[in-house]
């Protein structure tokens, strides 16, 4: 468009520029600086090329938190997202019961990562922990600082418990959405309670879910204060993910270089499963048309 | 197949309604006949689309009953009244081609396969959508969605009616008249209750056999096209079909008749006597623009007038006049146009109504 | 005041909008935007108001060009098709506001708001709020906000197509007599022929970006300069026949042929379009050369007082548009009567040769 010109604007545009070169750009290029170089002190540091990256990609600890953490992200989207929707289905659509719900539902996303852990390890102590206490006296001998199994299965029934509900609400708001048109026209048509999930609900829910599993992806992989607080990583490194392992690098060890060069393997890795998501589900819904 | 009845039918959403402002249908009884195509025709508000929801089992009426056939439905939900909708957006299943939205209502009831090829073969060429079978639904154009969704009705054997909720809203102005078309071509071949709810007398008059004008939650007629133009029976017909509207002048009974101001308004012997005997104080004379006669020269029984106004529609000229402080509109043919600030016109007796509290009175000679 | 544009292009990526417009608006006139979606409306409206520039060519305002000033430093106001107006201000707030904007008087705004709001009758709303109102009023509110201000122009981009028919017929009605006796120069932008022509003032009609007319409406409508222009003016669309005169003979459609009355007598042999108004075709003989023709009915468009016939037979298809309401049952047989001595003919090119001689002929 040859709007009328006027070369303010870009005055109002420059905090926003560099807000953003401050938060995102200039640390990014921190990383990348550290992540070719070897840095013994501030004085004396060399160039090391491609070196700490091929080193970071053979070091078994890593690729073995790789895994583990592909792993739980996968497990998590596995239940996360059929819950989410179910819960979302069998939410109230109005009056105050909706209002209710929709605050009971939101409840856990309010907690901070943490606190979220620490609520959890005190839940599952064997001897003050309600679930703890609960599942031995049933008689199972639930540890999750010796049972590898235990302190998986927590971890993720405590992903589960904290973030489901971001699934609901946004699938809540997907459902919404539908008009009421729909469903008089579905049931005209008498078409059964599973045909109206799978021919109305489910394809409007397609666009949210497609922001929910990307979100949850990218939140998942980069957990790190829930199992740091509930599990330490133990027992061993069975709960060990990617961020935890940069973490005892970057910070307990102080190797910069490698930890740079690991981060940004990371942050690619991230990047290039939301692309190789992202690209699916758009052709996904081209090959529809 | 059915014949729905209305039986003095009222609705109100009020849990103790004080009287009837407080009704969004007033109390009504009509009967439609099997395979009648009619029209729910009023501007927003005036209840159409609760009587269509009656109709349809969304919303069960608070008075009276709704009949079909010989069954009362009052409280039987959409699904068990054999019904089908065509809404004002075009519901689709997106994901489905246009093979699976026809054959969608057979599938739910189990009908085996073969008969549902044939069936959604027949329909879709009545349709014309023949060629687009296999597409997707989500990509087709508004008219081709809204011809699936009718599609999905017209697919099943049982249905009773099917109802319209203004369907053509969406559709491209030159596809209308297209559309308009298929309608009253399914009419005649399918023998099928319709009825079509609008606000715009163009869709009701052009589809429908027998239009109720609805007002303020009340049918104030129910009549073909034909009736409604030429003996509207009550003053918002007259003022709501037709462009430009019907003519209203207030009148008011003297001994000696009818009189606007201090000019005397002849009338039938039969219509005066009516007059008097309502008692009312609200009689108006109605006429149509169309049927006053416009001429230059004065004549027998003409009245002279001051022209205000002479508008170009270029088919036809729209005469604004004055009688007193009413104003007038009459419509003139095309080329006819009076030279001068004044004119004469006449109204003819056949053409003008007489009505006492926004009803038109009816005499029979 | 007056405005001209001055040969405006305006090429948005490689796509010409508007093409080669000239046109001049004369103070005080009442000027109809005529073209279907995407003939240009918008953009030139756009254009007039400053909201963009042209990519080519001059706009002037009183013979000063202001090509390149910004809307705010130019008086003019627009009503749009969505009735905007402010959610949280009242309907005599919501007027008031662009007078406010300019730091008028107390006093005079709350005179001039009354005035508007008077003349527009909503002067008992205005301490409502816009979401009380029906659709109607809304768009009266958004109008008393663009009159209040006494704008040198007033652009009205399809204001009407959100209203029921009623309103609409009311709304044309009072633009009509508001705009008499203003002198601002109004602008009115519509896909509908039949509102230009309630209208009245002057009509352009525009057709993919370019004008291909301009002048008093109903001699755009009566007298069009080209077969375009008569069909992007004609609700129902005005009947194309394609025909030949050979002799002293016509032959419309390879079929129907008729002697060259003294009406079409100018033209010289060769190939031809004509054009028959849909009214001017009837069901009853007018005129003893009426030609007749036998045809099904496709089907009767019913307006409340008007017919609009759709008629046809294996060569053609015809729309009449008959006064009254008369009932047709579809793929009824019928004879209908088309007027040879009313009928217009455009060249190969599609130019005008000759307009019916009740219009004067040409």
């Amino acid at each position: 468009m040859n709007k009328v010109q006027s070369n303010k604007a870009w005055f109002l545009v420059l905090p926003m520029l560099l807000l953003v070169a401050f938060s995102a750009i200039i640390p990014l290029m921190t990383v990348v600086n550290y992540s070719v170089q070897d840095v013994f002190d501030p004085n004396t540091r060399f160039f090391t090329g491609t070196e700490w990256f091929v080193a970071m990609l053979n070091d078994p600890a890593l690729q073995g938190a790789l895994l583990r953490q592909f792993a739980f992200s996968f497990t998590i989207l596995a239940i996360q997202i059929p819950l989410g929707i179910g819960i979302a289905l069998l939410m109230p659509k109005q009056g105050w019961r909706a209002s209710l719900v929709l605050i009971l539902v939101t409840l856990p996303l309010l907690i901070p990562w943490n606190v979220v852990g620490s609520i959890w390890q005190i839940f599952t102590r064997g001897d003050i922990g309600l679930m703890g206490w609960g599942l031995r006296e049933l008689g199972y001998g639930y540890n999750i600082t010796r049972n590898p199994l235990d302190a998986w299965a927590t971890i993720i029934l405590m992903d589960v418990w904290h973030w489901t509900p971001l699934i609901a609400l946004l699938c809540y708001s997907g459902l919404r959405s539908i008009p009421e048109a729909y469903y008089q026209a579905a049931r005209i048509d008498r078409a059964s309670r599973w045909a109206v999930f799978r021919y109305i609900q489910l394809p409007k829910l397609t666009n949210v879910l497609v922001i929910g599993v990307l979100l949850r992806f990218m939140h998942s992989f980069m957990i790190y204060a829930e199992p740091f607080v509930l599990t330490g990583g133990g027992p061993g490194s069975s709960t060990t993910f990617l961020s935890q392992s940069l973490a005892i690098m970057a910070i307990a060890q102080f190797d910069v270089g490698p930890s740079a060069a690991f981060s940004l393997i990371y942050f690619l890795i991230i990047l290039l499963v939301c692309w190789v998501f992202y690209t699916a589900i758009m052709n996904l819904q081209k090959d529809k048309s | 197949m059915a014949q729905i009845t209305l039986n003095a039918l009222a609705h109100t959403y009020s849990p103790d309604p004080a009287g009837p402002k407080d009704y969004a249908i007033r109390q009504m009884s009509h009967v439609w006949q099997q395979g009648g195509a009619y029209a729910l025709l009023g501007p927003s508000g005036c209840g159409k689309s609760t009587l269509l929801n009656i109709i349809s089992g969304l919303l069960e009426p608070s008075d009276g009953e709704v009949i079909f056939d010989d069954r009362i439905v009052n409280a039987l939900p959409p699904e068990e009244r054999n019904i089908a909708q065509v809404f004002q957006f075009p519901v689709i299943y997106d994901t489905m081609t246009v093979f699976d939205n026809l054959a969608f209502p057979l599938r739910n009831i189990k009908t085996p396969e073969a008969q549902i090829k044939g069936k959604v073969e027949e329909v879709a060429d009545i349709l014309d959508l023949t060629p687009l079978l296999s597409r997707k639904a989500k990509n087709l154009t508004a008219d081709e969605k809204q011809k699936v969704s009718m599609g999905r009705g017209l697919v099943r054997d049982d249905v009773s009616a099917i109802l319209f909720d203004e369907p053509l809203t969406v559709i491209d102005p030159q596809l209308k008249w297209k559309l308009r078309r298929k309608l009253k071509e399914i009419h005649q071949r399918f023998n099928i209750t319709m009825i079509y709810v609008t606000h715009d007398q163009l869709e009701a008059s052009t589809f429908a056999d027998k239009i109720a004008v609805m007002y303020e939650g009340q049918v104030v007629q129910f009549g073909t096209p034909r009736e409604l133009f030429e003996t509207p029976a009550h003053t918002f017909v007259g003022y709501f079909i037709g462009s430009p509207g019907m003519n209203f002048l207030e009148v008011t009974l003297t001994p000696q008749g009818l009189a606007f101001g201090t000019l005397p308004i002849p009338v039938a012997p039969a219509l005066l006597e009516a007059a008097r005997h309502s008692g009312s104080s609200n009689i108006k004379l109605g006429i149509r623009p169309e049927f006053i006669e416009v001429s230059e020269a004065p004549g027998d029984e003409t009245l002279a007038v001051e022209v205000e106004d002479v508008q170009d529609l270029g088919t036809y000229a729209i005469l604004s006049f004055r009688i007193g402080s009413a104003a007038f509109k009459a419509r003139l043919d095309e080329g006819v146009s009076p030279q001068g600030p004044r004119a004469h016109v006449r109204l003819p007796a056949e053409a003008t109504h007489l009505y006492i509290d926004e009803y038109r009175v009816e005499v029979t000679q | 005041m007056s405005l001209k544009l001055d040969s405006i292009d305006h090429v948005v990526n490689g796509n010409a909008h508007i093409e080669g417009i000239d046109l001049e608006l004369a103070p005080g006139s009442f000027n109809v935007l005529l073209g279907r979606t995407l003939a240009g409306k918008t953009t030139l409206m756009r254009l007039m108001a400053g909201l963009d520039r042209p990519t080519r060519g001059r706009i002037l305002m009183n013979g000063e060009d202001v090509t390149g000033v910004s809307v705010r430093r130019r008086n003019v106001s627009m009503v749009y098709q969505q009735f905007i107006n402010y959610p949280t201000l009242t309907v005599f707030d919501n007027i008031a506001s662009p007078l406010r904007l300019a730091r008028v008087a107390k006093a005079e705004i709350t005179r001039r708001v009354h005035e508007v709001a008077e003349m527009l009758h909503i002067d008992h709303l205005l301490s409502r709020y816009p979401q009380e109102l029906s659709g109607g009023q809304q768009q009266r509110t958004a109008m008393g906000r663009a009159l209040v201000k006494e704008a040198d122009l007033i652009l009205f981009d399809e204001p009407l197509v959100n209203l029921d028919y009623k309103l609409r017929e009311e709304f044309r009605q009072e633009l009509r007599e508001l705009f008499k006796a203003r002198n601002c120069i109004a602008v009115y932008a519509t896909t509908e022929p039949n509102e230009a022509l309630a209208l009245g003032g002057k009509t352009a009609v525009l057709h993919e970006g370019r004008l291909l007319q301009y002048g008093r409406t109903e001699d755009v409508y009566h007298r069009p300069r080209d077969l375009l222009t008569a069909e992007m003016f004609s609700e129902p669309p005005i009947n194309v026949v394609p025909g030949l005169v050979s002799g002293r003979e016509v032959t419309f459609d390879r079929s129907m042929h008729f002697p060259l009355n003294e009406d079409l007598g100018s033209l010289a042999p060769g190939q031809y379009h004509f054009g028959v108004r849909p009214s001017h075709i009837g069901l009853t003989p007018q005129a003893d050369d009426d030609l007749e023709l036998e045809v099904r009915v496709e089907l009767a468009e019913i307006s409340g007082s008007e017919t609009f016939l759709h008629v046809g037979n294996e060569l053609f298809s015809l729309v009449l548009h008959l006064a009254g309401v008369h009932e047709f049952r579809v793929d009824q047989p019928l004879k209908v009567y088309l007027p040879t001595h009313r009928v217009y003919a455009f060249d190969r090119d599609g130019a005008v040769v000759h307009i019916p001689s009740h219009l004067g002929g040409k």
